[in-house]
């Protein structure tokens, strides 16, 4: 190694924690939400080695509770929110557009302390006695029942929401602002139609979802009563702000995903991505339409009929543009030169997975059918499909497609492909049988349940020992790449991006000079061959 | 009937077969476009991998957008056909049949519990007749239940400070599932008990040899008077107040000129938040009883209340 890179430019720990480097933030998100992503999932491994009896023999109730409280609490708003946009979106938003930097560098790194201070508070909750109120904070069991760390709690994901809301506003800015010359919007990466639409909902909704969590607080703290109905307040009021975040944040963590698959099913099948078009605005029409369907988590909370017949009618609508993009990405692959790098098998493993994930959707969006399924396992396992099955294994595809050029290594390509077999196997196997237990009736949240449940739950908690292994692979064989890994060339993978166009790992400053783009993206030649975007 | 591996739980009320119709609609259709998209993945996968030199690659599709608005019609007109189907069975249930026997459930962490008109008391089951619809006005008295019997297909949030109602009309004999559906705290999973459908002679024998100290409407008579609430509501009563003979089941002007109609909820509300709705042409005179009165013994005023509107039926 010669030249000088972001990397190497100084190694001392000052210069990584003041550091305004995009490319540095970014591996320091990394770091941070593989941290976050194992004690997620020890909670997980917990809860599925207790649910192996019906009886209750592993832990208490209380901190059986406890558990699954904090699994979906950390995965979500500590790993799955920043997963994508904070570490791959961070890393290659301005190497994609041509810029040396975001629009607001310090504010970036700002988003990562928020984010650490955030997780720092709720895992002070969790260690000081956890919280019992399940990742959506019902009221008014948060507000007047819980005797756990609830305040705690909610102030970490409160202050985790502004690190959100600084991203989104940065990506919004630097997409529009600092586009190298010619890289019209038509000519962006779908990632970055994927990244914008996503910032947009963390800017509308994350605000929504802090106020919530302030009423919550305000009503423990100081009986505020808003959430109560003995003092005029109305529990269902919770439900509906609380939605009206949490449902968009459904698709802040699947469409960064949808983005790294249309760039990865493009590259290993050399060929533009069919119907770019389409699959760009069917991005902006989730982000839009997704507003609009919160009430139907809320089909038996006694809302009005009526309500519930216009959310399930948009539910229905909103799932239209993710069909599409499913569609393309499938015409993408007609008549391509198809190769099964690892990035691959991870994006058609997310597209099998997100379709099942997608079809079960309609399911619950289905009035009569979601009055019997939902708050069972059938929910359980729809959105594990989606957001294990489809974010995760988009954020693995996406972190090996992009592994060389942040780290200058190349991963061992044979470890990578076992490692996503493996995963594919794993996750099935854990939760389809949760469908099956969703579908005889068996409610979530549950610590002891009747036996006749048993053997679904017996061959889910196998599929999860295998699930942990195979999440583990990765940890190891990409942390020995880190060192050891062949050294990467600037582009392995013959792609058309400009993140692409300049050495691995890259310099601090990105680019020598600012390329210019003549191209569209995506730009393949009958035989396969990548013309590059500034080329 | 357990098997080993339990595949399927038998829909036991004529709601049920049609979500179970409703089911394999949607099960099919998934299947479908499942197995289409996995051949094509399939296929393209192995016909046009990179090794394989010889497959034909020219006079790829240009005009995408054909494609694009043919699957996207085809998509919407699908999903609509299973909006309409899901919605028109979802709004049959919102109304119980006329004649439907009324229950009282109130939950409590971590317990269901019933009361019969004749005033029979259950906790964590429900005794029921079979071939009739059973109605159930249930509340709660702290946190959000969800009243679910799987082998019905049907589950309702009960949430406290208002009164929700499920209805089911049984079609065998036979002890199902009850469970609670809404996380409610430590023993949520065991917030549990049993639904017994028995022929209409059985259950009528079960009422019989239950412990009773009056029906439901005598008891709720007695904490009518406890309360005073004839002071005011009694014939003759120096207070002018809405007179309730007869009251359930009807419209009620109110104040602000809009109708209501007088249900279990209604009823409820005006014992709790008596100044939220003033009927038209009274005072706002009445104090709350939020607080003042349990839940259960709330369920019994409200059944005695509709009592005076003699055979009363659930309003539309």
């Amino acid at each position: 190694m010669t030249a000088r890179n972001y990397l190497t430019e100084d190694n001392s720990l000052r210069s990584w924690f003041f550091t305004t480097d995009h490319k540095r933030v970014a591996v320091l998100y990394a770091a941070s939400i593989t941290l976050f992503f194992f004690i997620g999932g020890a909670a997980a491994t917990i809860i599925r080695l207790e649910l192996a009896t019906p009886q209750a023999d592993l832990v208490t109730s209380d901190v059986y509770n406890r558990l699954f409280t904090i699994h979906g609490v950390i995965m979500v708003w500590f790993f799955l929110i920043p997963s994508i946009p904070a570490t791959l979106g961070n890393f290659v938003v301005p190497l994609m557009i041509g810029a040396r930097d975001l629009a607001f560098p310090r504010l970036n790194l700002t988003s990562w302390y928020l984010f650490v201070l955030g997780g720092g508070v709720t895992l002070y909750a969790v260690f000081a006695g956890g919280i019992d109120t399940g990742w959506t904070f019902y009221a008014p069991f948060s507000t007047m029942y819980s005797n756990s760390h609830v305040v705690l709690a909610v102030t970490g994901v409160f202050i985790a929401g502004f690190s959100s809301i600084l991203t989104g506003l940065n990506f919004i800015v630097t997409i529009h602002r600092l586009r190298a010359p010619g890289l019209t919007w038509y000519r962006l990466p779908l990632f970055l139609w994927s990244l914008y639409s996503t910032s947009v909902i963390l800017v509308l909704a994350t605000p929504v979802l802090a106020m919530t969590l302030l009423l919550v607080a305000l009503d423990r703290f100081a009986g505020i009563g808003i959430f109560d109905p003995a003092r005029g307040g109305d529990p269902l009021l919770f439900q509906h702000l609380f939605w009206f975040y949490s449902h968009p944040a459904v698709y802040i963590m699947i469409l960064p995903g949808m983005g790294v698959v249309s760039e990865l099913i493009s590259v290993y099948s050399r060929k533009a991505v069919f119907g770019y078009k389409f699959v760009a605005w069917s991005a902006v029409a989730i982000a839009v339409v997704g507003f609009f369907v919160w009430g139907h988590h809320m089909f038996v909370s006694g809302q009005s009929p009526f309500a519930g017949l216009v959310f399930s009618f948009m539910s229905f609508i909103v799932a239209v543009p993710s069909a599409i993009k499913v569609f393309n990405w499938t015409a993408t692959m007609h008549k391509g030169f198809i190769r099964f790098d690892a990035p691959m098998l991870y994006a058609l493993a997310f597209i099998g997975l997100f379709t099942i994930g997608g079809l079960t959707g309609l399911f619950l969006a289905c009035l009569a059918y979601d009055v019997y399924v939902t708050d069972t396992y059938f929910v359980v396992a729809h959105f594990h499909y989606i957001m294990v099955g489809g974010m995760v294994t988009a954020y693995f595809g996406g972190l090996h497609y992009w592994w060389p050029k942040i780290t200058g290594r190349m991963y061992p390509e044979y470890w990578a492909r076992a490692a996503a077999i493996l995963i594919f196997f794993g996750f099935n196997m854990t939760f389809f049988p949760q469908f099956i237990l969703g579908i005889l009736g068996m409610p979530r949240r549950y610590h002891v349940y009747p036996p006749e449940f048993q053997v679904w739950h017996v061959m889910s908690s196998a599929g999860a020992s295998i699930l942990a292994v195979a999440y583990l692979l990765p940890l190891f064989y990409l942390g020995w790449s880190m060192f050891f890994g062949k050294r990467a060339p600037s582009n392995p993978w013959q792609a058309t991006g400009l993140e692409w166009q300049t050495p691995s790992p890259p310099p601090s400053h990105n680019f020598a000079t600012t390329p210019v783009v003549k191209r569209n993206p995506y730009d393949y030649s009958l035989e396969g061959e990548a013309r590059p975007q500034n080329a | 009937m357990q098997t080993w591996i339990p595949l399927w739980l038998p829909g036991e009320t004529a709601h049920a077969s049609a979500v179970d119709l409703l089911f394999a609609g949607l099960l099919a259709s998934s299947v479908l476009v499942l197995v289409l998209l996995f051949f094509l993945m399939g296929r393209f996968a192995v016909h046009y991998r990179a090794g394989n030199a010889g497959a034909d690659r020219d006079h790829r599709t240009k005009k995408s957008w054909h494609w694009e608005v043919s699957w996207t019609a085809a998509t919407l007109l699908a999903f609509l056909g299973l909006f309409v189907w899901g919605a028109q069975l979802y709004m049959r249930l919102q109304d119980a049949p006329a004649d439907a026997l009324p229950v009282y459930v109130v939950a409590k962490q971590w317990m269901w519990k019933v009361q019969h008109l004749g005033g029979q008391r259950e906790i964590n089951e429900l005794h029921v007749p079979l071939g009739s619809a059973v109605r159930l006005i249930m509340s709660s008295q702290d946190v959000i239940h969800s009243f679910f019997i799987p082998a019905f297909r049907i589950k309702h949030d009960v949430v406290p400070g208002t009164t929700e109602t499920l209805w089911f009309k049984p079609r065998k004999a036979g002890v199902y599932h009850l469970f609670c559906a809404e996380y409610c705290g430590t023993d949520h999973s065991r917030m549990t008990g049993r639904i017994v459908v028995m022929e209409q002679t059985d259950f009528e024998q079960w009422l019989a040899h239950q412990d009773v100290s009056g029906t439901m409407a005598e008891e709720g008579g007695r904490l009518f008077r406890q309360f005073g609430c004839g002071g005011c509501h009694g014939a003759g009563a120096a207070v002018r107040a809405p007179q309730l003979d007869g009251l359930y089941g009807k419209a009620v002007p109110l104040s602000d000129g809009s109708i209501r109609i007088a249900d279990e909820r209604y009823i409820r509300d005006s014992i709790l938040k008596p100044r939220a709705r003033i009927a038209a042409g009274y005072q706002a005179l009445m104090p709350s009883y939020e607080g003042k009165i349990g839940e259960g013994e709330l369920v019994q005023i409200v059944a005695y209340i509709k009592s005076l509107a003699g055979d009363a039926r659930p309003p539309r």
